[in-house]
Formats: structure tokens, sequence, C-alpha cells
């Protein structure tokens, strides 16, 4: 019984920054702009978040410097493709490049230190229930926010008005431009929100998962959540659902592992990355009815006047 | 005051020519001004990275040798792109080549094996290279699935894999524990150009490889197909090519091109197989290709010239504790401009200020 209780509560942490990660690109994408840099915005909040808590002791102004360094570099992805009009695909992979390097430079200083991570909820009675207590009363605050955010942004993108324009955006650019919407600022703040939630998701890992920074500790999960964005067919529901899928397998792998079940440890580490490409593949697959992804998606807007 | 973009009537020919270099310009102001913010005098770094490997001739050959895998590999992205495929995962590409090619080094050490072995370390290492390249490509075209992800998602197998099989079955049982093959023999080794040199017979390769590709885009008409396909999608359509089959063919190419890169780096300067073959030639070659404008011989230049920061960097952190991963930053920074300076050839930048503006807008 412990221990599916404490293979759940791993779940839940391996899939939380995947899931604030992906809830950012969403928006970022629902508005028509295809941020392939997370991955670079990640790691960036990653070590950012770290010397933030590190140094002033706290994980709040850590979470907050994670969430700062993301939305700084989304600034310059934002700068690039939507004032200048640079091809997002490429302009993503420079962001990437460029956070590995950044984060490892601000990082270095960092290594081997430790923090005390963020404290989890502990209430009376209720974290003490057998089973099911400490899964939805014992959790880290970044675990209930990562929840409280997509219903914020479920909410946001299909009952206000706002999220309505943001959608419009995201499928016709020329039509909304047409009807007054300034689509490149609307465009901006979706990036900004994409990249304060990749430094969010970032800085959970050395501040809440690892209690320690170390160079490239965001392994992929940048490109996971983008996958994971893909995978939900562009909805916040189904995007909740997919992260703590991918988280489960993470974790499975893991246990896995430390039960010696006779397959090289390397070859389980590689399987969420395979689920990955094979559920990209299933799903492409599976919608015939055309694709739901954003119309816009990707593709450079330069309003004419 | 707005920045406003206004398309040029025709791509500007000269912005072509000079947009590299402006960016590289670029760069190196903002690396000065980075070099300044880490306590480095900023003429000494600069110095350090960019004129004193220029200097001595082991430095020399040892641009030629890291701009091999870099040039070779940013030929066969840089088709993919023209198509307007994006294989972002040539890193795994690289190390199944290397991988594949080690297999028949490994296989036949310490046996009488001839002269043949290089050679068909070099053809498996692409071949298999090809085939890992057409996993994305495949799925793409058949399925719909994103090439940009599940390429990238198989360099972390391709990573896994390689270093399942040098802590696994490949270990070198003389090699204290260590995770690599042993040094593979004479025959499976990449000769090299000058005795006692470390310029090998890779940097031979590669330039055919780029004179190869500037036939190809230049004078052929598959490589016409491809920079229509890319350029111009619905007259490429209109004009009966195929896009599908130049997807598949484009990463077939470049994944070819990487294994290959992947065994002469592994039978050349490294010698053995070990994690850690690639300080991401893969990420680096995308830069090479875009800096290079996707040009043959631009790529050749762009190669060069990011090996020199590649062996910069090495030689400034010797000299003056600069991070490595400066040169990362450096990279990143300069891909950045590269991209940004590109955008001058299509468009004018122009500053409106809104007063001004109202009275235009009018129309």
């Amino acid at each position: 019984m412990e221990l599916v209780e404490a293979i759940i509560l791993a779940v839940l942490a391996a899939s939380t920054p995947l899931l604030i990660a992906a809830t950012g690109e969403l928006v970022t994408e629902r508005s028509g702009v295809l941020n392939l840099g997370v991955e670079g915005m990640m790691i960036m909040g990653a070590a950012c978040g770290f010397a933030g808590a590190w140094l002033t002791g706290s994980i709040v102004i850590g979470a907050l410097c994670g969430i700062v360094a993301g939305t700084l570099m989304s600034l310059i992805f934002a700068l690039m493709t939507l004032g200048l009009a640079v091809n997002q695909v490429a302009t993503g992979l420079a962001l990437t490049i460029l956070g590995v390097g950044l984060s490892g430079l601000i990082g270095a200083g960092f290594v081997g230190e430790r923090i005390t991570p963020a404290a989890h909820l502990d209430l009376p009675v209720l974290t003490r229930i057998p089973l099911i207590g400490r899964v939805l009363f014992g959790e880290d605050a970044f675990v209930y926010f990562s929840l409280a955010l997509i219903v914020a942004v479920w909410w946001f993108l299909y009952r206000t008005r706002a999220g309505l324009v943001l959608r419009a955006c995201g499928d016709n650019h020329v039509s909304a431009h047409a009807l007054g919407y300034p689509v490149l600022r609307i465009r901006t703040f979706a990036v900004m929100f994409g990249g304060a939630c990749a430094g969010l998701a970032g800085a959970y890992l050395p501040l809440a998962y690892t209690p320690f920074f170390i160079p490239g500790m965001t392994a992929g999960r940048g490109w996971i959540a983008l996958a994971l964005v893909v995978f939900s067919s562009w909805r916040p529901g189904r995007l909740v659902v997919g992260a703590y899928l991918f988280g489960a397998v993470t974790i499975l792998q893991l246990h896995a592992q430390g039960w010696g079940v006779g397959v090289p440890s390397q070859f389980m580490s590689a399987l969420p990355y395979l689920a990955t490409v094979i559920v990209l593949v299933l799903l492409s697959r599976a919608r015939t009815g055309g694709s739901t992804a954003p119309a816009a998606l990707g593709t450079v807007f330069v309003p004419d006047r | 005051m707005q920045l406003v973009l206004e398309k040029r009537a025709e791509r500007s020919n000269t912005i072509a020519l000079v947009s590299p270099l402006i960016a590289i310009g670029l760069t190196i102001v903002t690396m000065s001004i980075l070099f300044a913010i880490l306590g480095k005098n900023p003429l000494l770094a600069l110095h350090a990275y960019f004129i004193a490997p220029l200097t001595d001739s082991y430095s020399l050959q040892e641009i030629a040798v890291k701009a091999t895998p870099l040039v070779m590999i940013a030929i066969g992205l840089s088709l993919c792109y023209l198509a307007n495929a994006w294989n972002i995962g040539a890193e795994g590409q690289f190390l199944i080549g290397a991988v594949a090619g080690s297999w028949i080094a490994v296989k036949t050490q310490g046996t009488d094996a001839g002269a043949w072995v290089l050679p068909a370390m070099f053809v498996l290492a692409a071949v298999a290279g090809a085939l890992y390249a057409l996993i994305p490509a495949i799925c793409k075209v058949k399925f719909g699935a994103s090439e940009i992800l599940t390429s990238l998602m198989l360099v972390y197998v391709a990573d896994l894999f390689l270093d399942y099989l040098v802590r696994g079955p490949w270990r070198d049982p003389q090699g204290f524990n260590f995770p690599t093959t042993a040094e593979f023999d004479p025959v499976a080794t990449v000769p090299v150009l000058i005795e006692g040199g470390r310029l090998h017979l890779g940097a031979i390769i590669a330039l055919l490889v780029v004179a190869a590709a500037a036939v190809l885009l230049g004078r052929t008409i598959k490589g016409f197909e491809i920079r229509v396909v890319g350029a111009a999608p619905r007259a490429a359509r209109f004009g009966g090519f195929n896009a599908n089959q130049l997807i598949i063919l484009t990463f077939a190419v470049s994944g070819a091109l990487a294994g290959l890169a992947g065994i002469i780096e592994v039978a050349g300067p490294v010698g053995h197989l070990q994690p850690g073959i690639s300080p991401g030639y893969g990420f680096t070659a995308i830069i090479v290709a875009f800096l290079g404008r996707l040009n043959p011989i631009g790529i050749l230049i762009a190669g060069l010239f990011l090996a020199l920061t590649f062996i910069g960097g090495e030689q400034a952190q010797i000299a003056m504790k600069i991070p490595l991963d400066v040169t990362k930053v450096f990279q990143g920074i300069l891909l950045f401009y590269v991209l940004a300076c590109d955008s001058l050839i299509l468009y004018r930048f122009r500053l409106v200020f809104p007063n001004r503006q109202v009275t235009r807008g009018a129309g």
C-alpha cells in the first residue's frame, strides 16, 4: 500500500514540471506562435531559480527568479519572431542553445550546493488519511499551483473574450488584424506567458524535485512538454491527462530499474523518449479529419498598414 | 515609437552577402560585454578566442579536425532546411553512425582483417545514420508526426544506446572499468594526412561532400526541386514535384552524412567508442548551416569559423580560466544575430512615430 502511495506521489512530482511548461506553451501556440525554445527557457529557470533560492534562502524568491528568467528569454524570442519576422523554428532552436550555455555559466558557481526543498502541505488529520492523504493534502505548492494554472488557462481560453481573441489570432491572424486586434501585441503576451511558465517549470526541478542544480538537469523535459501540447490536441483538459501519463512512464521505468528487471537501465531510461515518438505517431495518425493545430501556428505575420 | 517591417520589392543580394559578417561583428561586441561582466579583459579574451588558435600549426590542424564533422553534418542539414524539412536530430544520427561503424571495428579487433575494414565501417555508418534519420522522416510523411520532435527525441535514445554498449557488451576488458571500447586497430583507423599530425582523411572527405553538394544544388534537377519545394511549396505542387519524397531523400542524405561524420570522428581523432564523443556537433551544425546561408561554400567557411570558437574556447579556458560554457553562449548569440540579420534581406526596418503614423494610417 505504501509503495502505491509512494509511486503516485512520485508520478505527481515528475509530471508537474511537464504540466506547467506545457500549459505555457499551449497558450503560446494557441496564439499562433511555435516557441521551440521551451528547453532553453526551462534550464534558465532552473539555474536562476536555484541561484535565487540559494542566495536568499527563500523558495518563493527562487521560483520568482525562475519565472523572470523564463520571461526574459521569451522576450528575446518575441523580439526576433514577432518584431523581426524571423523563422520561429530556427529562433526556438537558437533560444535552446543559448539557454543551455547561459544556464551552465550562471549555474557553474552553484553546482554541488544544496538547499532545503519546497515544503509539503501538512494538514492535521487530512494528510494522515492512509493512501490518499498525502496524495491529496501533502503535496508541495507547485503541484497545487500547476492544477490551478491549467484550470485558469481553460477558463481564460474558453470563457473569456480575451481568450477568444487570442485563439482567433492563432487561427487566422489576417482576420484578427482586419478586425482591429493587435495581433503582435497579443502574441507577445502569449509568448511571455509561455516563458514565465517554462521558467517556473524549470525552477521546480532544483527547488522541489531534487534540491540541487546540475547543468542540463532538464534532460529534454522542455521537448517532451512540446510533444505534450501536440498530444493534447491543444486542449487544456487532455494536457493534464498527457502530463500525468508521461510522469507515470518516467517513474515506472525508474522503479523497474530498481526492481532489477532484466533489461539494461539505459533501455528503460530511453522509454519516455520512445514513448513520445510513439504517441506522436499514433495521435497524428488517428487525426484523419484534418489537423487540430491552430491554423496559423508557426507562420510569420507582418501587418501591412 | 514603433518598429515596422516593410517588405522589400526583391531580395537584397548585397545584404545577403554582408549579413553573416554583420552578425559576427554584433556577436563579438556582445561577447566583449559578457567578458567584461565575467571580469576578464575583453581584448585578451577575444585574442584567445579568435587570434591565438590561428598562430600555431597544431591549433590550425585542430580547427580543420573540428570543422570536419561540423561541415559534413551542416551540408546534410542545409538540404533538409532548404526543402523545409526540419531535421534537428543530427546529433543522434551522428552517434548511431559512430556506433554502427564501431561494430565492425570491435568485431574485427585483433583479427587479421585487411584494408576493407575502414571502407566497410564508413558504408555501414552512413547506412545506419540514414536509416535512423528515416524514422522521423517516415513518421512525418506517413503519419504527419512532427519531425522536429521525433528527430530530437531520438537523440536521447541514441545517446543512451551508445552508453549501454560501451558500459556493457563492448567495454574494453582491459579498460580499468572505464566506459570505452578498446583502441581501434590500425586498419580501423582513419589515416592522418601528415605524419605525426592531427589532420586526417576526414577533412578531404568533408571537402568532397561540399563539392558534391555545390554540384547537386547548382547543377541538377534534384537540387532545383529541393529549393523550390522549400521556397515555394505551391509552385512545387503545380510543378509536379513530390514534397514527401524530398523529405525522405533529404533526411536520408543528411542522416548518412551525420553517420559518416560520426564514424570518422570515432575512428579518427578519438580512436575508440566512448560516451561524450561529440561536444554537440549535431546542434552546432545547425548554426553552421544557417551562418553559411544554407550554401555549401558558405557552410565550409562557417564550419571553420565555429571550429575556431571551439578551439578558442578551450584555449581561453586554459589561459584565462573562462568557462567552456561561454563557447555555447557565443554560438547561441551568433545564431540569433544571423537570423535577425537575415530578416534584413527580405524586410526594411523602419522606426515609426505614433503621431506621424496617424496621418499615414488613414489610407
